[in-house]
């Protein structure tokens, strides 16, 4: 059984199609890309995958139990962590703060706890505290030391996306969603992170399924690639094999329209 | 205001700019003009703060071309931007000003002394109050005086500048020394009847400060001041630091000093001033609870004073004899089930705003406000509520075998304080728990701290509940203190007071909840009562309506400011700080190489 | 294998997904129409028993809430018009109408005691409509110019809070220069008194003077919005502000002539106040303000049809509910719960339709 399965979801916003009926699966333990071009519906499959927009038809199975429709928060609980393509901090809470808050949903001390100070709380406290600190070394020493106390927004755009993987690392997830996590980095950078998307599986156990646009990260780090484009998947398998698809490569270059309706007329059967 | 900055921004500020000097001093004029037409300076004039040179009214009348000269004079430091030089210009034009203010209100003193039938309409345009404007000295005499000392005051403004920092900062805390030391005149005799020569000395018998303590106080503290400048305080340097575990420190240090002043300053003072010592704790009560659904949680409520209501009702029909309910409790008894009531009404009145937008939330609380208002003052619900009479002979709090009630204000203060502490002390747990992380999250983005995981609905609700249950400690204690409930003290008005006190403390600070209902309901007054200038009665209202404007305006963060908020409202100054940190030491906002 | 139960019972969750919340909220719902059917089982039973109201004075009370309703939705606009552009509720808005029929006071009470108001009543009208709207616009701009132009883009509720300290700056303003007492407006000119029977239907001439007026300004607002120049740079301000100063249009003046316009339409409601009403004091601007806002709610903020159709809902509602359902419950004292009605409408249009009746036309900024 795969970890998520994806079938025949649709999503409109007031009459333009943004997901018209993809089927995606995603086995424990893959990293998968996806790709394709700008509208091509990547965002929108992740806003409905972590329960931002509700699907308007189709089922995602995570772990064998239908999650299409619930709230974004019972989604993060259930296993599906993600990020966002424009990072979105909490900007004035501290760096700490921000993975603290990651980890609610896995933490349970209410406000009893809090007011009498008890054992359960502090001992849970210290845990939060630790494990933040723990998460944000995964980073090497970007975001560790005087860093923990500044504020989000002071962070350089590489750091941003940064903490914001460790926020999503924090909801201890099993399946992690990445929006385009280099955009903005300079090559340096992008490679650096490159390795560490390899890592969150390798070390961390983490089933990785990213939007990316850089084809040398695509390429380096995938198990499998997935092309979208206006809504439809028009092609999946391997980086190598996807690069050299005939579809893929018009989907990017562009073809005439007549030519269009029938292949995907053709894809669909 | 907002004027007056971007133009001192411009280099032209230096030279005589005609328009602006008619806008400054227009606007002073017509600021003079507004508090004499709307009584202000009349009725402030009661209030001597040095016997007999200078009233509360006079010192607010001059206090506006003294602000007018200082913003003509003030430049704004921009790096790397040259600040224009300091020129005899300013004072010209503070002159100026300052004499086309005076005129302006000289003016309305003729206009108001020749159509004595405009009374009819403005009841304020009195000979009394023609009289007090022109200092006396009546309307012809008054075309010279008023332009003459509106310019005066307007150059003194502009020469505050030619003082270095060090000595306008003295002279500033000298002169606030003495209006301190005016405006609490009754809470320095109340504190040292032990040794009565020292109000004696200070204070004229019939009322405020005599010139010459005035002046000598003026002098030790400016010379304190000026000599102590730069020093920090030992315990206290860390309250600003932004350093968690030394402002931890720093507000323990506080807190052990707060309460210990908290259990000796009751004792000192008398009576009337214990009763005010316990409308300002309720107000503190309430601020710290609108203080978690606001400050912490971000949900604007503006029908917070339900929940002082269900307080109030629920421990009045509880324990008083002439209630609807068949039986009886003490204080003490009701207590828990006031809690879980309040705890109810929360829930009740949260659960259908919850998935609101923030300002739809605000307009719909203040309904939820007024409705159940209207229930507990209709006929419809008399039986139970009473109606307009509304439940009397609530009893007091037993303790031992008396019942304290607000005949024994001096006991029933430390309830008020007590209840406070525990607020206060809530409030610190909760800030740096997982639940007020939660709401900071919340506040900060709430489409976000939903799709990491924090039930946003439920978040909301708690924070609700919890600022509900707080309001209803002031609602049980107000029942046991006035003895009477009835509808008439749970008006709007009561929760825009309670917002105001937490929006100028400092939202999210539970000092700066304190320091605003000190300040406000202790100086100015609360809803119904009276504070330490009771003058302020009926302009107390618009005095809080421009206090709010101001503080959006110009310190959104109010006087206290939490430190999250601070960062929030100010991002781009501490963007630069974070730049130049520690000698020049890059650890701000880098692009790494 | 899992298939089956897991996905048949989350099948049913999609649908629903009932949180306690969304149990609660159907409860409410529930209720209310339970309560209001019951309201009105029990008025028409009343009715038709004889009992209560008679079928004129029903209708009396529905041409009275109509009127009432006309000038909600006068002032809704402005509430409408400012949301629309700058995403903030102005709760000043109530106390630039409340400005308008103070100074508007003014000037009928001169022109009475001159002797105007009796011997040329339509000019006195019309002075009186131009110191109210020219009070209101003045107020209005002036509150934006001081209050509200330094804090766009500022979080949304610093402009709301900023908003109610101007409202109770501006009342206490009133009330300390005028004094709180009531202060009444002289008696309806002769020529406004009585009642005009229409086809056999008799309305009264002060109902039916608001009603016109309110037409008229309707008229007014529609072509200046439609086919002025000001009015398309304000549609294009509320769609999207930084492209409409791309476009070359002065936003901040397009944003002035926003609040102008709503003054102006508050000083025409101020009018309507008083021939409705006659007394005014400084808090008379606070209970329409809420329910003039509660009606551009109820028709879609942003949407200026939508407003004046909330409004006459609202009035109408507010006219004739405590009546038809408080009354049909057997309640004693209805009149003294004429505003919880109007509170409850608000709270119930929150939770029923909180996009109004006829849609929200918010800019690409507001819209969550």
């Amino acid at each position: 059984m795969p970890l998520l399965e994806i079938k025949n979801l649709k999503k409109a916003f007031g009459g333009v199609k943004a997901i018209g009926g993809v089927d995606l699966a995603v086995e424990k333990g893959e990293i998968v890309s996806i790709i394709g071009p700008n509208g091509a519906g990547k965002t929108s499959l992740f806003n409905v995958i972590s329960g931002i927009f509700p699907p308007d038809e189709g089922e995602i199975i995570f772990n064998g139990v239908n999650i299409a429709g619930h709230s974004p928060s019972e989604i993060t609980k259930a296993g599906i962590a993600r990020t966002f393509q424009n990072v979105r901090l909490f900007p004035n809470l501290t760096v700490l703060e921000n993975v603290k808050v990651g980890q609610h949903c896995r933490t349970h001390r209410g406000i009893w706890g809090a007011i009498f100070q008890t054992r359960a709380f502090k001992e849970e406290e210290r845990l939060i505290e630790e494990r933040a600190k723990d998460i944000l070394s995964f980073f090497g020493t970007r975001l560790v030391g005087y860093r923990f106390d500044q504020p989000a927004f002071v962070l350089s755009y590489a750091n941003r996306r940064r903490l914001e993987i460790a926020r999503a690392m924090a909801t201890e997830p099993v399946l992690l969603l990445l929006d385009e996590p280099t955009a903005g980095m300079n090559p340096r950078e992008s490679a650096e992170l490159t390795e560490l998307i390899g890592k969150l599986r390798s070390d961390k156990g983490f089933t990785v399924v990213m939007i990316e646009h850089d084809m040398r990260v695509v390429g380096e780090v995938s198990d499998r690639v997935v092309v979208l484009d206006h809504g439809v998947k028009i092609a999946e398998g391997s980086y190598h094999e996807v690069s050299t698809n005939e579809d893929v490569i018009e989907a990017y270059l562009g073809r005439p329209a007549e030519d269009r309706t029938t292949t995907t007329e053709e894809q669909k059967a | 205001m907002t004027a007056a900055t971007i133009d001192a921004v411009t280099p032209k500020a230096s030279r005589l700019d005609v328009r602006r000097l008619l806008r400054m001093g227009g606007l002073t004029g017509l600021a003079m003009t507004f508090i004499a037409a709307n009584g202000m300076l009349e009725t402030f004039n009661n209030r001597l703060l040095i016997r007999p040179i200078l009233s509360m009214g006079y010192l607010l009348f001059l206090a506006i071309p003294f602000v007018m000269g200082f913003l003509i004079g003030r430049r704004v430091e921009v790096e790397g931007v040259e600040t224009a030089p300091r020129t005899a210009a300013d004072v010209v034009m503070a002159v100026v000003a300052g004499l086309l203010a005076g005129l302006i209100a000289a003016l309305f003193a003729a206009i108001v002394n020749a159509f004595p039938g405009l009374r009819g309409t403005f009841p304020r345009f009195s000979p009394a109050m023609v009289s007090v404007l022109t200092f006396g000295f009546g309307v012809g005499t008054g075309f010279l005086l008023l332009p003459g000392v509106a310019a005066v005051v307007g150059a003194v403004g502009v020469g505050m500048h030619w003082l270095s920092d060090r000595l306008r900062k003295a002279v500033s805390v000298a002169a606030l020394v003495v209006v301190v030391a005016a405006v609490f005149e009754s809470v320095v005799k109340d504190f040292f009847e032990w040794f009565a020569t020292l109000p004696r000395f200070l204070y004229h018998p019939g009322g405020g400060l005599k010139v010459v303590s005035a002046i000598v106080l003026f002098i030790v503290a400016g010379v304190a001041s000026f000599f102590l400048q730069g020093r920090k305080m030992p315990g206290f340097a860390g309250l600003t630091s932004q350093d968690a575990t030394e402002r931890r420190r720093s507000s323990l240090i506080a807190a052990v000093l707060v309460l210990a002043l908290t259990i000796v300053v009751p004792m000192l003072l008398g009576g009337v001033l214990n009763e005010l010592l316990t409308n300002v704790g309720l107000f503190m009560l309430m601020g710290l609870g609108l203080n978690i659904v606001v400050g912490y949680a971000g949900l604007l409520d503006l029908g917070y004073v339900a929940f002082f209501a269900v307080g109030a009702y629920t421990m009045a029909l509880l324990t008083s004899p002439l209630s609807s309910v068949p039986f009886q409790l003490n204080w003490w008894q009701a207590f828990p089930i006031v809690l879980v009531m309040a705890a109810l009404a929360g829930l009740f009145i949260g659960t259908p705003v919850i998935r609101m937008r923030g300002d739809y939330l605000a307009i719909v609380t203040l309904g939820f406000g007024e409705i159940i208002r209207y229930l507990f003052l209709s006929d419809w619900l008399s039986p139970y509520f009473g109606g307009a009479q509304g439940v009397r002979r609530v009893p007091g709090i037993p303790l031992g075998s008396n019942l304290v009630g607000g005949s024994d204000i001096t006991v029933f203060v430390y309830f008020t304080l007590f209840f406070v502490a525990i607020a206060a002390y809530v409030s610190w747990r909760l800030q740096d728990s997982r639940i007020g992380r939660a709401w900071a999250a919340m506040r900060e983005d709430e489409d976000i701290a939903e799709a990491v995981g924090i039930d946003t609905v439920k978040a909301k609700l708690l924070a609700f509940v919890t600022g509900a249950v707080l309001a209803s400690f002031a609602g049980a204690l107000f029942a046991a203190k006035v003895g009477t409930v009835f509808a008439h003290s749970f008006e709007i008005i009561v929760s825009i007071i309670i917002l105001v006190v937490v929006i100028v403390g400092g939202m999210g600070n539970i000092a700066g909840v304190a320091v605003g209902a000190l300040v406000l309901v202790g100086v100015l007054g609360g809803p119904n009562q009276p504070g330490l200038l009771q003058e302020f009665g009926e302009y107390k209202l618009l005095v809080y309506g421009a206090l709010l404007v101001f503080m959006m305006l110009q310190k959104p963060e109010g006087l206290l400011p939490s430190a999250r908020r601070a960062r929030e409202l100010h991002q781009e100054e501490y963007l630069q700080d974070a730049w130049l940190d520690k000698g020049g030491q890059f650890v701000g906002s880098e692009q790494e190489a | 294998m899992t298939a089956t139960t897991a996905e048949t019972t989350a099948r049913v969750r999609k649908v629903f997904r009932p949180t306690w919340v969304d149990t609660f909220l159907w409860a409410i719902r529930i209720g209310a129409i339970l309560v209001i059917a019951w309201g009105l089982i029990g008025s028409i039973q009343n009715f038709a028993a004889g009992r209560g109201l008679s079928a004129s004075q029903w209708r009396d009370l529905i041409i009275a809430g109509l009127s009432q309703g006309a000038m909600y939705g006068l002032l809704a606009l402005g509430y409408s018009m400012v949301y629309g552009v700058l995403g903030f509720i102005n709760f000043a808005h109530g106390e630039v109408f409340m400005s308008g029929a103070m100074v508007g006071f003014i000037a009928a009470n001169w022109l009475f005691d001159a002797g105007i108001w009796a011997a040329n009543p339509i000019l006195s009208l019309l002075i009186v409509l131009a110191v109210a709207m020219l009070t209101s616009t003045l107020v209005a701009i002036l509150v934006e110019r001081v209050a509200y132009r330094k804090l766009r883009g500022a979080p949304r509720l610093i402009p709301l809070i900023t908003s109610i300290g101007v409202s109770f700056f501006l009342q206490y303003t009133f009330a300390t220069l005028f004094g709180v007492g009531v202060r009444t407006y002289p008696q309806a000119p002769e020529m406004f008194a009585g009642a005009l029977s229409i086809g056999g239907f008799r309305i009264g001439k002060a109902s039916l003077l608001v009603i016109v007026v309110a037409i008229l300004s309707m008229i007014g607002l529609w072509y200046f919005v439609t086919r002025t120049k000001s009015g398309q740079a304000m549609r294009a301000v509320a769609e999207d502000k930084e492209i409409a100063a791309l476009m070359g249009i002065d936003v901040d003046r397009t944003i002035v002539t926003v609040f102008a316009v709503g003054g102006a339409m508050a000083g025409v409601a101020a009018l309507m106040w008083a021939i409705l009403f006659r007394g005014v004091n400084f808090f008379t601007g606070f209970l329409p303000g809420i329910k003039a806002f509660t009606s551009a709610v109820l028709g879609g903020i942003g949407n200026l049809v939508g407003a004046m159709g909330g409004g006459v809902l609202l009035g109408l509602f507010e006219g004739v509910g405590p009546l038809l359902i408080l009354g049909g419950l057997g309640i004693p004292g209805v009149s003294q719960l004429k505003d919880v009605v109007a509170f409850t409408a608000l709270v119930l249009v929150l939770v029923f339709r909180p996009s109004g009746l006829f849609g929200e036309r918010l800019g690409s900024e507001d819209r969550v």
